[in-house]
């Protein structure tokens, strides 16, 4: 049914005996075959997580193929980077991937920095990792919280969104803002933490360990949870490396590569950690891949604690020059973002705005792996391989 | 990533490799403490191994901030990629972009980021040159994460790729005239009737050369 041949064959049998061959509304698509029907899933379907649209073909509830189309949100930030300075191009950032501002700030700052050559003092490398590492958790609990909402389960969302505003509250004492951050400038940090925003995230790291416990209670060995993610959209490690998908999915087929560890920034060579890593590859693999790196986070947000304990003040910038112009050059950072490799290529030529700023975004090449996921599984399942990506479509269309 | 700098080994017999690596190395040297600058790596085993596989791929090399940078010709790209991924194990192409040199005759540059996960996490950059109006040849054969990068490139720079299976606009919508990072594209973006029909708009947006209410400057 899937190939071609077959399907032009039965279109044109079908107009032969009378009925209407039925052309797909997209262009360079082949003909429909008999049983076959288009479905638009999205642009406002609530488990797209944002504005994407999915073009499927589907036979019965089967999906034969899927085709994605992006770009309701592009905004042209990559025309934006290079029209004003690198302090102004920041904010930008925050508005890629919303629910993990932190991290990105933090990728461009780094890339900026690698051209600059400044040395960042070891007190910012530790508060800006313990940034990094907030952000990570309360990116996955909000992924916890909608995906498993996507499948039908509505209890982890109140959950995980109690432990999740402590998160934001924190962010809120130390910058002002929950959502889009700013966290971070080039250099260093806009302000020194102060005595409240730590005791704010001691009150949060020190029962969380039993927080992803009772998330565990509730969906780990769940019958319909299991149901609906075990063996869905499995994707080996050669598929994985081929379409270039990185973080959690790669992780989940058992391979144990993350930047933090294969590219080390600022001071996690220093940190003790886990990569955690799946098995099977499939959706639930995944979702266990993301539970045990929040736990792995918490460690690394207890050791970054206990370095600012004994230092809650101090300095909180390196030695940077009032205005940034980095040497003409170039230069590619990457961090490891909730979602995967996130990646800033700089191109400068000695001005004080980027000559050209590109992203690597993990959600738009973790995206792309999409059809080749949801191929051969029902409707409903896709729903779950969705969720299971993490994508962010503010970091998709950019 | 952080690529111990290797003296530059005695070049075999490459067709392409320039000898003037150890002279322009010794200069960069103490340079160190003013800032990075960039280092010759024709003779860096990688390069030397890619420039004797595939003669004439490489045109320059040069390492700069712990990063190295090949120019590849646009005849011997995918053949060069070929190479990189099957006998150097640069399994994972981890970006891919372009760059507009508006003043340059070459206009474009399309820079393509490797990884290895064999060789000890390293990287490798290929860049090639491209004209406007001209093809580039598609790596999509060679790694099928390319598909994608590929065609937000087309969209955004207005390059085409020869042999990409299904090269359409991806972040713009179809039917979007001009391409958004070219340095000659208005930061303020286009009106979406010049977007839609360029012959019956001015560039740059604005009412129709036949709205008797336009307003010219002239």
């Amino acid at each position: 049914m899937s190939d071609d041949v077959s399907t032009r064959a039965r279109a044109d049998h079908a107009l032969d005996s009378g009925t209407a061959a039925r052309t797909s509304t997209l262009e360079g698509e082949p003909l429909l075959g008999l049983h076959e029907m288009e479905l638009n899933f999205g642009p406002q379907h609530p488990s797209t997580h944002g504005v994407l649209r999915l073009v499927l073909k589907v036979d019965g509830e089967k999906i034969v193929s899927v085709r994605p189309d992006i770009g309701y949100l592009h905004r042209g930030t990559e025309k934006l980077f290079e029209s004003e300075t690198y302090v102004m191009g920041i904010p930008h950032t925050d508005r890629m991937d919303y629910v993990a501002a932190a991290t990105n700030n933090h990728a461009f700052c780094l890339v900026v920095e690698k051209l600059l050559a400044v040395e960042i003092p070891k007190r910012v490398q530790v508060i800006r990792v313990l940034l990094d590492e907030l952000q990570r958790i309360s990116s996955h609990l909000l992924w916890l919280a909608t995906s498993a909402i996507d499948l039908g389960a509505m209890t982890p969302f109140f959950y995980t969104f109690r432990e999740r505003e402590q998160v934001l509250d924190a962010f809120e004492e130390y910058c002002g803002a929950r959502l889009t951050l700013n966290c971070m400038r080039i250099g260093g940090l806009p302000v020194d933490i102060t005595p409240r925003f730590l005791q704010m995230v001691h009150d949060f790291a020190g029962p969380f360990l039993k927080r992803v416990d009772e998330y565990e209670d509730l969906l780990t060995e769940n019958r319909i949870w299991k149901k609906r993610t075990v063996g869905v959209a499995v994707f080996t490690t050669e598929q994985c490396v081929e379409w270039g998908v990185t973080g959690p999915p790669l992780r989940a087929t058992g391979m144990a590569w993350d930047l933090r560890r294969a590219i080390p920034y600022e001071c996690y060579p220093e940190l003790q950690f886990d990569i955690p890593v799946g098995k099977n590859a499939d959706t639930y693999d995944r979702y266990l891949v993301r539970m045990a790196e929040m736990r792995q986070s918490i460690r690394i947000v207890n050791q970054c604690l206990e370095i600012l304990d004994k230092a809650p003040a101090g300095e909180f910038k390196g030695k940077v020059p009032r205005v940034i112009k980095p040497p003409a050059g170039e230069a590619y950072a990457c961090v490891e973002s909730p979602k995967g490799e996130l990646g800033f290529y700089l191109v400068s030529t000695g001005g004080n705005k980027p000559y050209r700023m590109h992203v690597r975004p993990p959600s738009f090449i973790n995206l792309q792996a999409l059809p080749e996921m949801a191929k051969g599984h029902l409707v409903s399942d896709l729903v779950a391989v969705i969720g299971t990506i993490d994508i962010v479509l503010g970091e998709v269309d950019r | 990533m952080a690529e111990e700098e290797k003296p530059p080994a005695p070049a075999p017999a490459g067709e392409k490799t320039p000898d003037k690596a150890p002279e322009k190395k010794a200069a960069a040297a103490p340079a160190k403490p003013k800032g990075p600058a960039p280092v010759d790596a024709s003779g860096k085993p990688l390069v030397a191994n890619l420039s004797n596989a595939v003669p004439g791929a490489v045109v320059a090399a040069q390492e700069f901030v712990g990063e190295t940078t090949v120019e590849v010709a646009p005849a011997k790209l995918v053949e060069a990629c070929r190479h990189l991924k099957d006998s150097e194990s640069f399994a994972y192409l981890v970006d891919l972009t372009a760059v507009d040199w508006k003043q340059r005759t070459p206009r474009f540059d399309v820079v393509y980021l490797l990884h290895s996960f064999k060789r000890g996490n390293e990287r490798i950059r290929l860049k090639t040159r491209v004209d406007d109006g001209e093809e580039c040849p598609s790596v999509t054969g060679v790694w099928m994460a390319a598909n994608w990068m590929e065609r937000e490139v087309f969209d955004l720079f207005g390059i085409r790729f020869t042999g990409h299976p299904d090269l359409r606009r991806i972040l713009t919508w179809d039917g979007f005239h001009g391409y958004p990072l070219r340095k000659d594209f208005p930061i303020e973006g286009i009106d979406t009737g010049a977007a839609i029909y360029p012959d019956r708009y001015p560039e740059g947006g604005g009412p129709s050369p036949n709205d008797p209410n336009r307003r010219t400057v002239s």
